[in-house]
């Protein structure tokens, strides 16, 4: 019985992470300080939303990455004033940096100004996106 | 050009590993490890769709699954492997040089890996990708 120890002891911590991991996929978090960089059109390579803009990181190595972005791309045909914008995170590592993105996909907010509002890890569902986007005015 | 993998084939073979993984914690044994470490050396210098595991995976369960393909990148699972290498490698070592605490704790972590993709479809190297593109450069 002894011997099964570790392996219960691996399974239940692993199980727990797991479906907090889960859960938290998606989940917008908002900003706890707003006087991050302000991002522009010229960084995010497109307009900015007149009223919010999300900015979505990619990488190569990010399965996930692709389902998020043909999900976000479509809500946003419906919403004149929200745009998309993608950017590669390997070509620009020091935007990653600045913004202390980790991981892909990472969707940043921003309000009309270029503002961090927050952003979500993972793919996010079609009413946690709208969610987010309701609390930016 | 990157090699496009059906994505479900990682998920069994990480099912398989931690059965395999798990045996290995309760039983302490060493070949068993062995056996998972050569799977992994197989995964990261062929690929990971050349492992006994995609093997299985192909003959007897893909012909069975219900849904359909979605391909995938296949340098986040191969760089798995490598992960899952590393950790079996240091395992071995724990074990031959007597070190049965470094043994538990290799083979847990692997296991831990490998649970999480299998259950919760986690993947361990997407996540650490990009933090370590940005430590690099």
């Amino acid at each position: 019985m002894k011997t099964f120890i570790p392996l219960a002891i691996v399974l239940v911590l692993a199980t727990g992470f797991g479906l907090w991991y889960q859960r938290t996929r998606g989940e917008f978090r908002k900003k706890k300080t707003v006087n991050g960089p302000k991002l522009t059109a010229a960084i995010v390579g497109t307009e900015l939303g007149s009223r919010a803009t999300m900015v979505q990181f990619s990488s190569a190595f990010c399965t996930p990455c692709r389902a998020t972005k043909v999900l976000l791309e479509d809500m946003v045909k419906a919403m004149p004033d929200v745009r998309y914008a993608h950017v590669d995170a390997e070509s620009h590592l020091e935007l990653v940096r600045e913004l202390d993105i980790r991981s892909t996909p990472t969707t940043l907010f921003l309000n009309h100004a270029g503002v961090e509002v927050g952003r979500a890890m993972g793919t996010p569902k079609r009413a946690q996106v709208h969610a987010a986007l309701a609390a930016i005015h | 050009m990157s090699v496009s993998i059906d994505a479900r084939g990682p998920r069994w073979s990480a099912l398989f590993t931690t059965v395999v993984l798990a045996t290995a914690l309760v039983t302490s044994s060493v070949w068993v490890i062995t056996f998972q470490a050569v799977v992994f050396a197989i995964g990261v210098i062929r690929g990971p769709q050349f492992t006994p595991y995609a093997f299985l995976f192909k003959k007897l369960i893909k012909p069975r699954l219900k849904s359909t393909v979605t391909f995938e990148d296949v340098r986040p699972p191969q760089f798995a492997q490598a992960v899952g290498l590393a950790f079996t490698l240091v395992a071995i070592i724990g074990s031959t040089t007597g070190a049965g605490g470094v043994f538990t704790v290799a083979v847990g972590l692997a296991l831990a890996a490998a649970f999480l993709n299998a259950a919760f479809n986690y993947c361990l190297g997407c996540q650490m990708y990009l933090l370590i593109l940005r430590a690099r450069f």
